[in-house]
This record gives C-alpha cells, sequence and structure tokens, in this order.
C-alpha cells in the first residue's frame, strides 16, 4: 500500500481548471521534489493532501484512506500530515516554544512539560534551542522557517508536505533551511517539496515531477530527469531555471 | 447671583456617602456589562463569520437592530416591556431580585455587545488568512485556531477601539438612573433635589466619571504596550 495515491485528481477555480486528472502515488519515505512554472498547480496540488484545498473529482488516498471519507476527521488527518509554508505562518504573539507546543497540547493533549522537552530536542535538531524564548519577529527569516519546521514536526507527522520553503528567504539562509530538509529526508520522511532548488531534488529526491498547466508532464529519477528530460517543456524550463 | 457654593455639603456626612454608594453601583453596573457584553460581543462576532447560515443571520440581525435603536429605548424596553413576553414564573422570581439593575445590565450588555462584535470582526479581519491555515493545518479545530491563534491577536489589534467602546459603557450606565438604578447620576440628582446644590453635586459626579474613565484608558493602554511588542502591523 502507497502512502498516498492520486486518482485522477481534478480541481477548478470556477471555469480555471488548475489540476487535470492528477494519477500518483507516492511510497512511503519516498521524496518527491514537484517542479514547474508558477502558476502550473503544484502549490494546489500539494495542499489537497491535507485539505487545505479541496478538490472536485477524483480521490486521493493517506496509506488506503480516502481523505474525503466519511470515517476521516480532518483535523485528526491534518494533525498527520505537516505542511511548511512560503512564508513561515508562525504565531507572532506566542514564543517559539509555544509556536511549537500550541497544537501538541490542545490537539494530542500531551502534558505541557513533555511537549515543551519534545519541543526543545525539535529545535535542538533544526540547530535553533538558543532562541526558544524569542518570539517570531526576533528572528531571521531561515530561523523562523526552521521553527516553522520544527512547528511541523511536533505532531509527528507521517507525511510532509513543503510551499516553496526557500522561496521567500535571502540566499544566505537558504541552506540552512535546506540542510535541515535533507536531513529529514535521510531519516525516512515521506516528503512532498515544491521548490525550485534543484541541487536539493539531484540529492535527496527519488523522484522529480514536472508540473504545466495542471498536468503531471513527467516524472522520473533526478538523474534521468536532468540528463535527459523527455519533454518539450521540460527541457524548456530546466534551460530557464539551471 | 447670590449662589453659595458648598462642597463641603456635598462631599461629606451622608450626602457624601451617597455619591460614594451610587460611585459603587456605576462601577459595578459598567464593570458586569463590559465584562458580559465581551462575552456576547466575540461570541456573535464569530457567529457572524462562522459558514452556518442561521448563525450568520441572527448575529447580523442582531448586530444591525441593537445597533440601531436608542439605548434609552431599550432601557425602557427591557424594563417597562419584557415582562410582557417571559413567562409568569420568570417574571415573579425578576421581581425578587434586583430587576433594576438586571435589565440596565440586560441593556447595556445588549448595546454595546452589538458594536464590540463589529470591532472584533474587523480585528479578526484584519489578522491575515494563513494564521487560520497554518493553525488547522496542525489538526487544530476552528474554534482552538480561533480561540489560541486568532483571537488573541486580534484582540491585540483592536484595543483602541475596545477602551472607547468600555468607556462608553461607563457613561452610558448613567441612563439607568431612569430605571432607579440608584448610580452616581441618580445620586446627584438625588442630592440636588434634597440640597438644591445641582452645581456641586453635578460637578462631583461629571469629575468622578472623568477619572474613572481616564483611568481605564490608562491602564488598558500600559497592558497594550506590554503585549503589543512582537506583533508586527
Amino acid at each position: 500500500m502507497s502512502m498516498i495515491e492520486f486518482h485522477n485528481v481534478n480541481k477548478w477555480y470556477g471555469d480555471f481548471h488548475v489540476l487535470k486528472d492528477i494519477n500518483e502515488s507516492v511510497e512511503s519515505g519516498e521524496v518527491l521534489v514537484i517542479c514547474g512554472p508558477s502558476g502550473s498547480g503544484k502549490s494546489t496540488l500539494i495542499r489537497c493532501v491535507n485539505r487545505l484545498e479541496e478538490y472536485q473529482k477524483g480521490h486521493i488516498l493517506i496509506e488506503g484512506r480516502d481523505l474525503h471519507g466519511d470515517d476521516v476527521n480532518v483535523n485528526e488527518l491534518r494533525s498527520e500530515i505537516g505542511i511548511v509554508f512560503q512564508q513561515f505562518n508562525l504565531y507572532p504573539h506566542l514564543s517559539v516554544l509555544k509556536n511549537i507546543t500550541l497544537a501538541p497540547i490542545k490537539v494530542r493533549k500531551t502534558p505541557k512539560k513533555d511537549a515543551e522537552e519534545m519541543a526543545m530536542q525539535l529545535l535542538e535538531r533544526v540547530g535553533i534551542h538558543s532562541q526558544a524564548t524569542k518570539y517570531p519577529a526576533e528572528l531571521s527569516g531561515g530561523q523562523q522557517q526552521r521553527v516553522a519546521i520544527a512547528r511541523a514536526l511536533a505532531m509527528k507527522p507521517k507525511i510532509m508536505l513543503f510551499d516553496e520553503p526557500t522561496s521567500a528567504l535571502d540566499p544566505e539562509m537558504i541552506n540552512e533551511v535546506l540542510n535541515v530538509m535533507k536531513d529529514l529526508a535521510r531519516e525516512g520522511m515521506t516528503m512532498l517539496c515544491v521548490t525550485h532548488e534543484m541541487g536539493f531534488a539531484r540529492e535527496v529526491a527519488d523522484r522529480v515531477v514536472f508540473m504545466d498547466f495542471g498536468e503531471i508532464l513527467e516524472q522520473a529519477p533526478p538523474d534521468e530527469f536532468f540528463r535527459n528530460p523527455k519533454h518539450e517543456r521540460t527541457k524548456l524550463f530546466l534551460k530557464e531555471i539551471l | 447671583m447670590n449662589y453659595q457654593f458648598n462642597w463641603k455639603l456635598v462631599l461629606t456626612g451622608e450626602y457624601g456617602q451617597w455619591i460614594l454608594q451610587g460611585l459603587w453601583i456605576t462601577l459595578e453596573i459598567s464593570f458586569v456589562s463590559i465584562v458580559l457584553s465581551m462575552l456576547l460581543g466575540t461570541i456573535i462576532a464569530v457567529f457572524r463569520l462562522s459558514r452556518v447560515k442561521p448563525l450568520v443571520w441572527f448575529s447580523a440581525t442582531f448586530t444591525e437592530f441593537f445597533r440601531n435603536t436608542p439605548l434609552l429605548v431599550q432601557i425602557f424596553f427591557w424594563y417597562f416591556g419584557s415582562y410582557a413576553i417571559l413567562p409568569d414564573a420568570v417574571n415573579k422570581w425578576l421581581y425578587k431580585q434586583d430587576f433594576e439593575f438586571a435589565a440596565g445590565v440586560i441593556s447595556l450588555t445588549v448595546y454595546t455587545s452589538a458594536f464590540i462584535a463589529e470591532e472584533i470582526r474587523s480585528g479578526i479581519f484584519s489578522i491575515p488568512k494563513n494564521q487560520l491555515e497554518a493553525s488547522r493545518a496542525c489538526g487544530l479545530s476552528f474554534l482552538q485556531a480561533m480561540s489560541f491563534v486568532v483571537l488573541p491577536q486580534a484582540f491585540r489589534i483592536i484595543i483602541p477601539p475596545l477602551i472607547s467602546q468600555f468607556l462608553n459603557v461607563i457613561k452610558n450606565s448613567s441612563l439607568v438612573m431612569t430605571i432607579g438604578v440608584m448610580d452616581l447620576t441618580y445620586m446627584a440628582r438625588q442630592i440636588e433635589s434634597y440640597t438644591f446644590h445641582g452645581f456641586e453635586a453635578f460637578t462631583v459626579s461629571t469629575l468622578i466619571y472623568l477619572v474613572i474613565s481616564l483611568i481605564v484608558s490608562l491602564l488598558v493602554n500600559q497592558y497594550n504596550k506590554h503585549f503589543l511588542r512582537f506583533i508586527p502591523h
């Protein structure tokens, strides 16, 4: 059984067909990099996985269970799928520590002390445990994004979604975030990453998926994808960004 | 003009006591009404933003109705009119209580919460949508996301308009003297009728209102300063 399966997923914004017949499956522990020009539907696709976006046709299965099945509690589902946004979206009124412990305490009912201990471990893992008592506005962009990753990991998710996690960062901060993501990939996390960081894709992706106009045009292991792209659109895209 | 000012008369003895008793009632009715209208206003605002149609209609009607009718008429309605639609048992029970005070609190609360709901709603709108999204994405329910993420940020932004609502409650509470609540204004009026020293009585009560209002806005501003540090605008 695959971790995530997309069956004929279609989505429209009014008349605009954003996702067209998406069929794909992601195995447990697999790292998928999704790339493509802006407006191609990549963010929309991964946001469908935790139901931040609704789709009108088709099915998405997580470990065999339909996302929209009657037995699915959306809050429980989301708590098992972490997401990291382009704009970090940390809670500005809470300290770094509280940003991380909020969901474990409120959703999982983890005792405060345990949640804080876990948060400190996660902060250590992303390399910023000395900033626990600070507020998001006091941190750099790269540090904020690492807090956002720790916040998502605090729910011990089975899947991590990354929605252009480095696009809002200054160039010198991109690597500190990518390194955390690489560690995660090596530890066996199932990851769907929308990113333009082709170095990251080369190094840790199991497969690279190329999307345009709401369709998956091609997908291949990184070596093959970069060396021998098949589709004209892909060739053009790679020429533009590499 | 041969008016003899007599401040001592108003500030000491029995009349001084009346002023203090009135002040206490004013503080009590304002405090209770502020707390209740914050609660009710929050509920009305969250109803208005929910996706449940009947709740949206209810809160929209509530807000427009109570915001656009005079407070004095509402006070009279609750005091003189509400018994007609309440069950007998409730009426009997109510008359054994301090009905004037209760009618005063109800009208002040309902009236003020309509305004507060609008402030809260605009506060919630000013919080970026991605805050709700980020918290829902972690598995928080809509109510949890509202209570722990959106509302705490919204409240900090709307503190200045909220202060003026609180101050309005304190000032508006003077209207409840018309249904016999013995508040500061009622007592000042009473002293005037007993002593004909209306100038002193109303000067003292005016100054007391002024001081209470200044203290309230000072306190809330301090709170504001302390908590707004890290909220970027």
